[in-house]
């Protein structure tokens, strides 16, 4: 685990995002170590999914700086980020529903035979040993994604994000759909990763969760940094107080006006 | 061989249609089964098919292309000014191709790019392409080419025409670039699940802008063949082309939302519907009945491609 004079790998500082005249994000600021699960939580609506969709190159950022392993950016694309060690699983899954599993493992990483041909075996045999190695269990991995359970395409989604590698994984929401057996093994993968030095952002509305396997805790609201903190400092009950005041506020804000 | 009957379950009903329709027209009519008339088929159905390859690659991208017909007119229209201007069959060829693959992009462009719903777009760019063909030649057709550019519409080898090996080529490419290289999975995908593809970081206005020149390029290709074959280039060509190549694209399998695609299922859709009005014209049945009957295949296979959808709805339910 970090202490607090290591240097973050990932940084968002005074980031702004209006979507017309929603303010999604306004002077968020957010910090990520090597190492470590950080963990972002919020009410529906505080701008957690658009952080991290700046974070992916998915959305362009109004203003602030992004800062990735000392690098500063304005504004990534998708390739960028990528190419910086950004993977990320989000909560629309992101999976061409009429693909098969090897299908969307592979999009836009794909095998290749004879230089232009897609390498169609190779690609199953090694989507096999990936979802085997992950003890992810899809009974066929040939039907196309549509046809699974909305457990099996979270699983699915995760094992992607394994195989694309990188350094810095964003999980948003990706055990919402699984059962308790399936959560289990996908916590231990995140333990995993984190031992391996990886940096992971984990969005959950899930409190015990977040508890269970974060180090840090990001507490954003409507589109603003409230307080982070090391979750050994804290507990579910006072998060829970915390994002509570903060509704409150807000609610007497808006009766105020 | 369950899942495999699932899966083709679509191209073996129409295979199976096809076997019964021609069993009918063979009692029904002694000229139907003779080569001369098979080679009237394929014929009349070459150019069709090349126009509804290159829409089942626009359909299984997710959307539509209305404009395919007009496509055709306006590059017939270009084409036959230039060799009446006096340039080279191949130069007035390429140029007719070059504007269809032109005019394609630029509906996919401004698909991509406006937002705009692609049906209202691309029937609003045909009623423009339309106008321009007319404008052009006052609404008459510009006939009489030489012999060499007439030979691509009518001209064969051995037995076979240019314009039915044309299509069998084209049909042949279309298979390993739909299903076998990242270029057609890409353009499944963006059918499938566009975020899901912008999300990998693959730039999905690039895949919307060629699948739609591939549509245009294909659409010269069958003002290349329709106009030679007719020594005629008229500014009402290809009225109503699109309508049948979207019938036969639904019909033979592709999914109407996208993502999935029949190459063998199109070419099936094209043949039977080539059969049924060779049979409807062996019959004398009139040429109106003929629309009638495109438009009502066209409903149902809409009716089945959408319960399929719902069907699936329910079970990620």
């Amino acid at each position: 685990m970090s202490t607090d004079t290591q240097k973050p790998i990932v940084e968002m500082r005074h980031v702004k995002k209006a979507f017309g005249y929603v303010r999604a994000l306004e002077d968020m600021n957010f910090s990520a170590y090597a190492g470590e699960v950080t963990a972002i939580v919020g009410d529906n609506g505080s701008g957690k999914s658009t952080l991290i969709k700046i974070l992916t190159g998915c959305i362009k950022p109004d203003a602030g700086e992004i800062w990735i392993k000392g690098k500063c950016f304005f504004s990534l694309t998708v390739k960028q980020s990528m190419k910086e060690g950004v993977t990320a699983v989000y909560q629309d899954l992101a999976l061409d529903n009429c693909k098969d599993c090897a299908g969307n493992i592979f999009l836009g990483r794909e095998l290749m035979k004879y230089g232009i041909l897609l390498d169609h075996v190779q690609m199953r045999r090694k989507t096999e040993e990936l979802l085997r190695s992950l003890h992810i269990s899809i009974p066929d991995i040939t039907q196309p994604v549509e046809k699974m359970s909305g457990g099996q395409r979270q699983a699915l989604a995760i094992a992607r994000a394994v195989y694309a590698g990188g350094d810095i994984f964003i999980f948003d929401e990706p055990t919402s759909a699984m059962g308790m057996k399936e959560t289990a093994r996908i916590m231990k993968l995140f333990m995993e990763l984190k031992k391996e030095g990886k940096t992971i952002i984990l969005i959950s509305h899930n409190l015990f969760q977040v508890f269970d396997i974060s180090d840090r805790i990001c507490v954003i609201h409507n589109g603003r940094f409230v307080d982070s903190f090391l979750t050994k400092d804290s507990s579910p009950q006072k998060l829970h107080k915390l994002i509570v005041e903060k509704e409150e506020e807000l609610s007497d804000e808006k009766m105020a006006w | 061989m369950k899942k495999w009957l699932g899966k083709y379950s679509q191209q073996i009903f129409l295979f199976t249609a096809m076997v019964i329709v021609c069993i009918l027209l063979t009692i029904r009519s002694e000229y139907f089964l003779t080569w001369k008339n098979i080679r009237n088929i394929l014929e009349a159905v070459s150019y069709r098919l090349i126009l509804a390859i290159g829409m089942t690659f626009v359909i299984a991208s997710g959307v539509m292309d209305l404009s395919a017909g007009a496509i055709v007119s306006l590059c017939g229209v270009t084409m036959a000014l230039a060799l009446h201007g006096g340039i080279p069959v191949p130069i007035a060829v390429a140029f007719g191709i070059l504007l269809g693959i032109a005019l394609g992009a630029v509906n996919g462009l401004l698909i991509h790019y406006t937002g705009i719903n692609f049906f209202i777009l691309t029937l609003a760019v045909s009623g423009m392409l339309r106008g321009i063909s007319l404008m052009i030649t006052d609404g008459k057709p510009i006939t009489k080419f030489g012999q060499n550019f007439i030979y691509l519409g009518i001209g064969r080898i051995g037995e076979i025409q240019l314009s039915v090996l044309a299509a069998a080529l084209f049909t042949l490419i279309s298979i390993p670039l739909m299903f076998h290289m990242k270029w057609g999975g890409y353009v499944l995908s963006l059918g499938g699940n566009r975020e899901a593809l912008i999300k990998s970081g693959i730039r999905a206005g690039f895949y919307r802008v060629t699948v739609h020149a591939l549509l245009g390029a294909a659409a010269a290709a069958v003002a290349v063949i329709i106009t030679a074959r007719l020594n005629s280039a008229e500014p009402n060509a290809g009225m109503n082309m699109e309508l049948d190549a979207i019938t036969a694209v639904v019909m033979g399998g592709t999914s109407i939302k996208g993502g999935k695609a029949s190459i063998a299922g199109t070419v099936m859709a094209v043949l039977i519907l080539g059969v049924i009005r060779n049979g409807l014209t062996l019959m004398s049945v009139s040429s109106d009945y003929q629309q009638w009957i495109t438009g009502f295949l066209l409903l149902v296979s809409v009716l089945i491609s959408e319960i399929k959808v719902y069907k699936l709805k329910a079970l990620m339910k």
